[in-house]
């Protein structure tokens, strides 16, 4: 696959619309020629076809557009049309013919269908470039949406649908209502698609208008073309709403699409077995029933039809228990309709071969008596050899290797360079997969570097490496004839390999040391994997024959550690050193050490994304063999898809509802391009899956950097206080707030006996207090990036209100964020939405919600959290503390009978006493304050002429904290009591109190 | 979806360019000629990714069609599209050359128009396109009837095929074209041998005729023959197995799927009823026998031998044999005993051509190849040898058994059509290693 991802599209050619002067530019094939060039040599060529329409396409000379205006005012119909055809003309060389725009829209109001849609075509081209004077058009629109030849009502409607110009679109509502209501199924077949025109507009207004139902009606019209297209329509604006349960399939819809599939035409079952793809059957009765009915399918002579339905055949055989008769009949259905498709032309041939990669690596079972059809042809274009190639290789096996080798060796003499190489290298990929082949495979490696041709040698090089590894000790007689070659390799993973070679084996070569020597005369001009490999090679050799290789080891590990500026070389070369001086034996045991096997198959797809990719059977993920997010911009597409839990006898452990489906899966963030974003990946940042939904705390944060800030032990894990025996967990199942008795009545006795009940005097708070942001991450610290902040809880939920200040001169975008592990498992609820990139001297507010779903580990001090806020420029890291009450449940409030007997159930010595001073409210205040907060008061107490308030509160983890608050009329002193299982948070809770209370 | 499609000259010259999504600017246009049309070297994918960007191209002569797209579309749809596209351009005007699409570049944007909306594709059969999109301009003068038939016919089930049709004499032609391909080894072992077929069927015949279609397939013909046992033993050697198929649109697929039955109301004219695949029992109308000795390092003699291997009675047609020859030929001298042998140096082969040859029979050629001496390392690749010809014979051995016509509502019947059957075999990629 030859694209780039990350290249940039050339700049447009600014067109002047008075461009009169012809860009006579010799086209040489190198240099962009103007698409303007005017002279166009067939048609002078052929001199006698100047009658026909390409002249329009000939027609540049000075004063063009004010002719072109005069003919189009001109009155006769004929010179009309001429001129609008002249217009189109230049339209498509790429001139801007939008000054006559006015002229041109004046042509519309004709009954010439041929002049119509000729200037129908100019206005979805200008429309937006002038959207007052399209408005002028709206008129013959609407007049065409009335047009008793249906013909003509579709055209409108259609037409209308591509103009993007608001003013237009709010005219095409009620022309839209009627059109998909209309008598004739093509009129309403166009309008079906002419809503996801109008979606893509404005998504508001279809919402509004209420299209959506309308179209999702037309799923059950009698007309197969107008379901087909209506399905097409919701499955496109599906995708842009991830959440909605838009395509709202159900057994009874699918049995309409079956239906469906049937009659329609072959793009209306591709539109209906695509979205088929994404339904989720309730059991793998259903599944089978739909596989049953799918499998037609496979004899169409469409292949992206029957590509369509191979998608919907795998992933539903997801589903199907491996023991069904049913599986082994549909793994044999697919392998014919597979082949099949490898007789099409070649560049749908590239398609399936890209798909059957995948299919292969997912079911081998399907096609592995099919190897000979993968054979190349002298013939086939370059992308359709390399891939089969690639396929051959994941087929060998013992049955057939015998074949496949003679094949491979036919290919390693053909002409293209790359599949050359790839064939070498696939010689030895089968001589690693199948043992039997190996001697085989070495002998005919062999063959290949007699023929001394440079590339094939150092390829054939390069795998002998390999084979080496797979099987030690058994054909290094080999060696000699590898050495031969020494001086003709170029490229540095041939003379990588080779040096390895001759490290591994040094006590067999005799002259070794020489060899070696001899690469390390132009040691600073190696690329650092030979350099690299040199030094382990020359150290392994010294270890094997000290005596007479001292000095060249020497020599080595100096120019390693000395004379080189790569960090990597002069580690190594250091460890080395160390080695060799403290403990030879050691570096014995360390260098020579025995090496781990290498696997026999090679470039896998690693298997979610493989399952992903099988989602996308017949897309442009397939044949990229990258999920959609990885190429394809905004929202649209990046619904993860992933196949159906297997259901087989033994295997359903899970049930249909827990595991994503196609539908309703969670959304990747779109502030994160998933491609080349080496920092994200550096630092295993993990800001690809969403933070948010049930499923959390199976997504914990990952170490990384980010946890090198932290270290720290997991000795707070949630949950882990209240649900120690000693509290008696069960009883602390916290009651409900607003459940509790409005009066508790009957006094309790004891010390507390005469506590009273405060709920029902208390007013409400909306949430909890907020402190003022405070600036958490300097501009200068963060290359202009300048975070203010704090945070607040209101209503259940936490979050991180944030101010992102863009302090430097460039623009900021691609925002996410990430957590460390902390106390209490803080993790963003979303993704960081900064929803257009931030200018220079931007400010921007955002409020982050938060959930405590996330990874625990003990902070110091405890409400310690580390952030790293990543944007196109850099990844920065900051921590600040949060105020604990931020973390005060709402039904924090407890029982006042549990109150007592846990009150004396937790020991003395966790009871913490503190004062808050300055404070000039009296208990009722306090209490109501408070419980803004959160923090409940449960009973009140006057002795000796103090208050005595009885609160709770419990923390998101499940701690429960108690507090006794004496506040003494007069004195602005309180003496606050607090007695928690975890004695930790009560300094924490203390500073809460303070910090509500005084604000 | 798709979201434009332009057509290019081979200088890359746009001829035609309709965009039909917002997220396609006129700069695609630019990007796919800079990076693609004057790319120096070979294009290595029909798929082509720029600045997040995916190009589809397809080549017809020199003509570059491209579709254009931001999404993840359907990868296989948009080529089977962008053929179906040439497919309807060509019935509209012929060959598919600048000349041509210049001259019809109103025709192709008001189809363009009409067979991609949004990016999806609509009914893009010739038959029913041909009703309406006729640039004949003024379309309000038709009837109300003849309106709706057109609209019912383009979104119809049946849309592919008019009602109202009718011919004095009811007449149906098919051809059975095979193109049969072989890779043989020069030791003569087959390699691979495939038949690829198609039945292409005119047909001629009044209102909606059903149809039925029959031949000698394996699982048909055992189905039949359980009830007759001796019928099973004669018909099992007739009977050939095929691989797959795949039909046109109008052939009921489920009820290929539970009957293996290939029934049908056909389009009128002509159109490709089915395509299927063999590799069994295939007969190989000719084997190449190879004989390549280097004589020293200038010089080398080849001796083909082609033998015919079907019945006498039938005669072979337009047979062509190619003999690589080195780069570095320098001369060639041929002497053969049949047809004509010239060597072509602008394509590196001698071509070896007879008019007609009848079955089981042999001809041979002998090549003395001078070379000129070279340093260059490089080993000669030995393409291999290749031939085509045509025979008038099936070489999967298919049959038609029957082709049933039945029009309940107009009085002809299955014995008032005149049937033609025709068997044509073609060679395919037929090459032999040398």
């Amino acid at each position: 696959m030859l694209f780039s991802l990350e290249q940039e599209l050339p700049p447009v050619l600014p067109h002047r619309a008075e461009e009169k002067a012809p860009l006579l530019k010799p086209c040489d094939g190198t240099s962009p020629p103007s698409v303007l060039n005017p002279s166009l040599p067939s048609s002078a060529t052929n001199p006698g076809t100047n009658m026909t329409d390409s002249k329009y396409f000939t027609t540049t000379k000075k004063g063009e557009i004010f002719e072109l205006k005069a003919e189009l005012n001109s009155d006769k119909k004929e010179k009309k049309k001429e001129a609008v055809k002249k217009v189109i003309a230049s339209m498509t060389v790429g001139k801007d013919v939008s000054a006559l725009f006015p002229d041109v829209v004046n042509c519309m109001q004709t009954d010439n269908l041929e002049l119509k849609k000729l200037v129908y075509l100019y206005l979805m081209n200008y429309a937006k470039s002038q959207p007052d004077m399209a408005i002028m058009a709206v008129n013959t629109f609407v007049k065409d949406c009335e047009d008793p030849n249906p013909l003509i009502r579709a055209l409108a409607v259609r037409t209308m649908g591509c103009i993007r110009v608001d003013k237009i679109t709010e005219y095409l509502c009620e022309p839209l209502r009627k059109c998909l209501k209309d008598e004739d199924p093509y009129v309403r077949k166009t309008a079906a698609v002419c809503v996801a025109k109008l979606h893509d507009i404005n998504a508001q207004l279809v919402e509004d208008q209420g299209f959506l139902d309308t179209l999702k009606d037309l799923i059950s019209d009698s007309n197969p073309m107008v379901v087909a297209n209506a399905v097409a329509a919701l499955s496109e604006i599906a995708e842009s709403h991830p959440s909605s349960n838009l395509l709202d399939l159900n057994p009874q819809s699918i049995n309409k699409l079956l239906t469906a599939l049937n009659e329609c035409t072959e793009w209306g079952q591709i539109f209906i077995l695509d979205c088929l793809a994404n339904y989720m059957p309730k059991d793998d009765r259903e599944a089978q029933s739909i596989c049953e009915r799918v499998t037609p399918r496979l004899s169409h002579a469409n292949s992206a039809v029957v590509l369509s339905a191979v998608k919907v055949l795998m992933k539903f055989m997801e589903m199907l228990s491996k023991d069904l008769d049913y599986y082994s009949t549909l793994l044999k259905k697919l392998a014919p309709p597979l082949v099949t498709l490898l007789s099409a032309e070649p560049e749908l041939q590239y398609v399936a071969l890209r798909n059957i990669n995948l299919i292969v690596q997912k079911r081998p079972e399907i096609l592995k008596h099919e190897m000979k059809v993968f054979f190349v042809k002298y013939n086939d274009p370059i992308y359709v050899k390399l891939e089969k190639l690639d396929i051959m290789i994941r087929l060998a096996s013992q049955a057939n290797i015998a074949q496949v080798l003679a094949e491979l060796k036919e290919y390693a003499t053909e002409v293209d360079v790359d599949f050359v190489r790839k064939a070498v290298r696939a010689i030895g990929r089968c001589a690693i997969k199948v043992e039997q082949s190996a001697e085989r495979c070495v002998s005919t490696l062999l063959d290949l570097i007699q023929t001394k041709v440079n590339y094939v040698v150092q390829e054939a090089i390069v795998v002998i490496k390999d084979i080496f590894r797979k099987y030690p000790n058994k054909y290094e007689s080999v060696i000699a004839t590898l050495c031969e070659n020494l001086d003709s390799l170029d490229e540095p993973e041939a003379r990588a390999a080779m040096i390895w070679i001759v490290g591994e084996y040094a006590e067999r070569i005799d002259n070794a040391d020489e060899l070696l020597e001899s690469f390390l005369e132009g040691f600073h001009d190696e690329s650092t994997q030979v350099q690299l490999q040199l030094l382990t090679a020359i150290v392994k050799l010294f270890l094997k024959k000290p005596t007479e290789t001292q000095e060249l080891v020497q020599q080595v590990l100096s120019l390693a550690t000395q004379d080189s500026d790569n960090p990597d070389l002069r580690d190594r070369g250091y460890i080395y050193w160390r080695l060799l001086s403290t403990d030879p034996v050691a570096a014995k045991e360390v260098v020579l050490a025995e090496k781990p096997l290498i696997s026999e198959e090679t470039d896998l797809i690693e298997p979610t994304l493989l399952d992903e990719l099988i989602c996308y059977i017949g897309t442009l993920a397939s044949v990229y063999h990258k999920p959609p997010s990885a190429f394809v911009e905004g929202s649209r597409g990046v619904v993860h898809k992933s196949l159906p839990p297997r259901t087989g006898s033994s295997e359903s452990a899970e049930s249909p509802e827990t595991a994503p489906t196609g539908a309703p899966p969670s959304e990747q963030p779109a502030v994160i391009p998933a491609q080349g974003d080496l920092l994200g990946d550096l630092l295993n940042l993990d800001l690809g899956p969403p933070v948010s939904g049930p499923p959390l705390t199976t997504a914990p944060v990952q170490m990384g950097a980010v946890d090198l800030l932290g270290g720290g032990l997991d000795s707070l894990p949630r949950g882990d206080v209240s649900g120690s025996p000693a509290m008696g967990g069960a009883n602390f199942a916290a009651p409900p707030a607003g459940t509790m008795p409005a009066n508790l009545g009957a006094p309790l006795g004891g010390g507390l006996g005469d506590l009273f009940d405060l709920a029902g005097g208390v007013g409400t708070l909306s949430g909890s207090y907020v402190a003022p942001k405070a600036v958490w991450l300097p501009a200068m610290k963060a290359k202009g990036l300048e975070i203010s902040g704090t945070f607040s809880r209101q209503v259940g939920s936490i979050s991180m209100d944030l101010l992102l200040t863009n302090k430097a001169l460039q623009v900021m975008s691609d925002f996410a964020i990430q957590f460390n592990r902390n106390s209490f498992g803080l993790a963003p609820a979303a993704p960081l939405q900064v929803h257009a990139p931030l200018s220079p001297n931007q400010t921007v507010e955002i409020s982050l919600p938060l959930n405590t779903v996330g990874s625990v580990m003990k902070m110091d001090p405890l409400n310690n959290l580390q952030v790293a806020v990543k944007n196109n420029i850099d990844v920065f890291y900051f921590s600040t503390l949060y105020p604990l009450h931020i973390l005060f449940v709402e039904d924090g409030k407890m029982e006042r009978q549990m109150f007592l007997a846990t009150w004396k159930d937790i020991p003395n010595e966790n009871e913490a006493q503190f004062q808050i001073k300055d404070c000039p409210l009296n208990a009722e205040a306090v209490s109501s304050k408070l419980q803004g907060s959160n923090i409940f008061t449960i009973a009140k107490r006057n002795v000796e002429g103090q208050d005595m308030l009885y609160q709770s509160l419990k923390l998101t983890n499940g701690i429960w904290v108690l507090a006794e608050l004496r506040v003494q009329p007069g004195n602005p002193t309180f003496t606050l009591s607090l007695k928690c299982r975890a004695p930790e948070v009560s300094q924490h809770v203390y500073q809460a109190y303070e910090t509500i209370l005084k604000n | 979806m798709i979201g434009g499609l332009f057509i290019y000259n081979h200088k890359g010259e746009v001829l035609i360019s309709r965009v039909y999504r917002d997220d396609i600017g006129r700069n695609a246009v630019d990007a796919f000629r800079v990076n693609v049309i004057h790319a120096r070297q070979q294009v290595r994918s029909p798929v082509t990714n720029i600045a997040r960007t995916s190009f589809f191209h397809v080549k017809r002569s020199n003509i570059w069609l491209a579709a254009v797209t931001k999404q993840n579309v359907n990868a296989a749809m948009v080529f089977e599209f962008l053929y179906k596209m040439c497919d309807v351009m060509a019935a509209y005007f012929g060959k598919i050359s600048e000349e041509n699409i210049k001259n019809n570049f109103v025709l192709i944007y008001e189809l363009l128009d009409e067979i991609l909306d949004f990016g999806y594709p609509q009914n893009s059969e010739t038959g029913a396109l041909k009703t309406f999109i006729t640039q004949q301009g003024i379309k309000s003068q038709l009837t109300k009837e003849e309106q709706s038939q057109i609209t019912s016919q383009v979104t119809g089930q049946i849309g592919w095929r008019r009602e109202g049709i009718k011919y004095r004499r009811n007449e149906l032609f098919l051809d059975v074209l095979e193109s049969v391909n072989l890779l043989m080894s020069p030791q003569g072992q087959v390699l691979s041998a495939h038949v690829s077929g198609r039945v292409v069927m005119k047909s001629y015949l009044s209102g909606m005729p059903e149809c039925k279609f029959g031949m000698n397939d394996k699982i048909v013909i055992e189905k039949q023959g359980k009830g007759t046992a001796d019928e099973t033993g004669k018909s099992g050697k007739q009977s050939i197995a095929i691989d797959d198929c795949t039909f046109h649109q109008c052939v009921r697929l489920s009820k290929f799927d539970s009957e293996r039955s290939i029934s049908f109301i056909p389009p009128d004219g002509e159109f490709e009823l089915m395509r299927y695949r063999t590799t069994k029992d295939i007969i190989l109308p000719f084997r190449v026998i190879p004989l390549v000795r280097e004589v020293g390092r200038t010089k080398l003699e080849v001796k083909v031998v082609i033998k015919s291997n079907f019945k006498p009675s039938l005669l072979a047609q337009k047979i062509e044999v190619r003999i690589p020859t080195p780069l570095n030929t320098s001369g060639v001298q041929v002497i053969c005993m049949k047809g004509k042998a010239k060597y072509k140096a602008s394509e590196n082969a001698i071509v070896w051509k007879i008019k007609r040859m009848a079955g089981m029979k042999e001809s041979q050629i002998s090549a003395e190849i001078e070379l000129l001496p070279t340093n260059d390392k490089k080993k000669w690749a030995r393409p291999p040898i290749s031939m085509n010809f045509e025979v008038p014979f099936a070489p999967s051995g298919l049959k038609v058994r029957y082709l049933k016509v039945f029009e309940p509502k107009l009085n002809y019947s299955d014995h008032d059509v005149i049937k033609w059957v025709r068997y044509i075999g073609r060679s395919g990629i037929y090459e032999t290693r040398c």
